[in-house]
C-alpha cells in the first residue's frame, strides 16, 4: 500500500442512535486492507469517542481520515461552541456533557482523555462559537 | 471459559449469534458508563452493563468484544439485537443483578485483567 487512501463522513447531530456509524465504517475497512488489529482498535476507539463528542457538543460535523503506510490521521471538525478550557476538558472525569448523555453511557469525562490515550499524536484547535478540530495520528507499527 | 459455560454459571438467554456460544472469553468488564469501558482495552473480553441501547454494541464493536451480557434481565429493543446481529456480537440476558454476575463469573475464574 503506498498511496494515501482519503475518506470523508458526515457525523449526524441529531440522531444520537447513529453515532458510531463513521467509526464503524473506517473499521471495517482498515480490516479489509489488512491494517494490523491493535492499529485499527485505538483508530475505532478514538474516533468513535470523537464522534459521540460531536453529536452530544456540536450538532455533528465532519471526518476525514488520510490512510498511508505508515499512519492513519483523523481529523473531526465541527461548528460547535467550542471548548472554553482545553486543559480542564483533558482532565479525566471533567464533563460538560449534559445530564441526559449519561443516561445513555456516555458523558463520563473520558472522552478526551481516551482519545489521546489511544492515538500517538493528538491536537485540538478550537474557537469559542466558532468550532473545534481535533487531529489525532495512529501509527501503524 | 466459553460463552456457553459463561450462559450457564450466570443463567443467561442468547438473544442472537448462537453460533458463537464455543468462542472463548478471557476477561470480562462491568459497567454503565461507555467511556469507561473504552478506556480499558483486553483481549476477548465480555462486557456487562445495566445500560440498554445500541451504543452499547457500538462500544463492544470497537472493543472487539466477544460478547454482551444485559444484567437485571434488562431486554434491549430490536434495532440493538439488529446491530449485534449485523456485527456478529451475541447477546445475553442475566436475571442477576450486575454485583452477583460478576461476582459469580469472577468466582467461576473470569477476571478482569490487570487494572494497574
Amino acid at each position: 500500500m503506498t498511496d494515501v487512501i482519503k475518506l470523508t463522513y458526515k457525523v449526524d447531530g441529531e440522531d444520537f442512535t447513529r453515532a458510531g456509524e463513521a467509526s464503524s465504517d473506517l473499521k471495517g475497512k482498515l480490516k479489509k486492507m489488512n491494517v494490523p488489529p491493535d492499529a485499527i482498535r485505538k483508530v475505532a476507539i478514538a474516533m468513535y469517542e470523537g464522534e459521540i463528542n460531536m453529536v452530544i457538543h456540536a450538532h455533528g460535523g465532519e471526518i476525514t481520515v488520510e490512510i498511508s503506510k505508515d499512519c492513519i490521521t483523523m481529523v473531526l471538525a465541527d461548528r460547535g461552541p467550542g471548548i472554553k478550557n482545553v486543559e480542564l476538558a483533558m482532565q479525566a472525569g471533567y464533563s460538560t456533557a449534559p445530564d441526559n448523555i449519561r443516561t445513555l453511557g456516555f458523558g463520563a469525562g473520558m472522552g478526551l482523555p481516551n482519545m489521546k490515550k489511544y492515538t500517538d499524536e493528538m491536537k485540538i484547535d478550537t474557537e469559542l462559537g466558532v468550532g473545534t478540530t481535533v487531529t489525532m495520528r495512529v501509527n501503524i507499527a | 471459559m466459553t460463552i456457553r459455560e459463561l450462559k450457564e454459571i450466570i443463567h443467561a438467554d442468547i438473544l442472537c449469534c448462537e453460533d458463537k456460544l464455543d468462542a472463548e472469553v478471557h476477561t470480562a468488564c462491568g459497567s454503565d458508563m461507555m467511556s469507561d469501558v473504552l478506556a480499558f482495552v483486553k483481549n476477548q473480553s465480555v462486557l456487562l452493563t445495566g445500560l440498554c441501547n445500541n451504543q452499547v454494541v457500538r462500544t463492544a464493536e470497537m472493543m472487539d468484544m466477544v460478547c454482551i451480557v444485559f444484567v437485571r434481565g434488562k431486554t434491549p429493543d430490536e434495532s440493538t439485537v439488529e446491530l449485534a446481529r449485523e456485527k456478529g456480537i451475541p447477546l445475553l440476558i442475566t436475571p442477576h443483578r450486575m454485583f452477583n454476575a460478576c461476582g459469580l463469573l469472577y468466582s467461576n475464574g473470569l477476571h478482569g485483567g490487570d487494572s494497574v
